[in-house]
């Protein structure tokens, strides 16, 4: 299991590729990245503060559910902090599992998980100021059907 | 002594990252109403607390948390990762 909160780029591609050559003995590998999206070309950047010490911890306790819940072979979060300009990776978690159906389980709990229980703050940088994302009920919803 | 931290708009609000506070608040609640009596930027930060979230030493907790024995208690808006 491996989480990394960084302000680097990663490389979503070696990343993948790294984690499927660790996963011994496994039939599936599920991936999903988060992308910064241009809001219809609003956003000029993104701006992710994070809780160093407490944002570690609970990615790496939620990757742990994770983990036990389905079984998994293994897990893998990265986070970014810091600005971010559109298109970049924000974030992305990858899950190695015997079947297809676990591994794509948990990566779903992972990203539910993430949004609401994750402590990050978005801002969201403009022409003409700037915005505190705010968090959605439906994020908090979707943690119900875990 | 306890560290106090902000994050996101809690920060921007009241104008720091974090401060050590001495305080004689048994709860998280009884400490919200001290630092509310210090100066208006509190009160501002704190006026909704259903927009607001807690982690005490850590790990989010209730309103009602004790701080016996507490290092740091952190204030923040609802996450927004992923």
């Amino acid at each position: 299991m491996r989480i990394a909160v960084q302000a680097a780029p990663f490389d979503q591609g070696a990343e993948l590729q790294a984690f499927s050559a660790a996963a011994s003995g496994a039939g599936a590998v599920v991936s999903f990245s988060g992308l910064v999206r241009d809001e219809a070309g609003r956003l000029s950047a993104l701006e992710i503060e994070y809780y160093p010490g407490m944002t570690e911890k609970a990615l790496a306790s939620i990757a742990q559910e994770a983990v036990s819940r389905w079984s998994l072979l293994d897990a893998l979060v990265i986070h970014r902090h810091g600005r971010l300009l559109v298109g970049e990776a924000i974030m992305m978690v990858a899950t190695a599992s015997t079947h297809r159906a676990d591994a794509f389980s948990a990566a779903e709990f992972l990203m539910d998980y993430l949004k609401s229980r994750a402590p990050f703050w978005k801002k969201e940088l403009h022409a003409d100021g700037a915005d505190w994302v705010r968090a959605k009920d439906t994020d908090e919803n979707a943690l119900k059907r875990w | 002594m306890i560290d106090v931290l902000y994050f996101a708009w809690v920060r921007e609000r009241i104008g720091l990252p974090r401060e050590r506070i001495e305080t004689s608040a048994t709860t998280v609640s009884g400490l919200i109403d001290e630092l509310c009596l210090r100066e208006p930027r509190y009160a501002a930060a704190f006026a909704d607390l259903a927009a607001l979230r807690v982690a005490v030493d850590q790990e989010l907790s209730a309103f009602d948390a004790p701080l016996q024995g507490v290092r740091e208690v952190a204030f923040f808006p609802p996450m927004t990762g992923g």
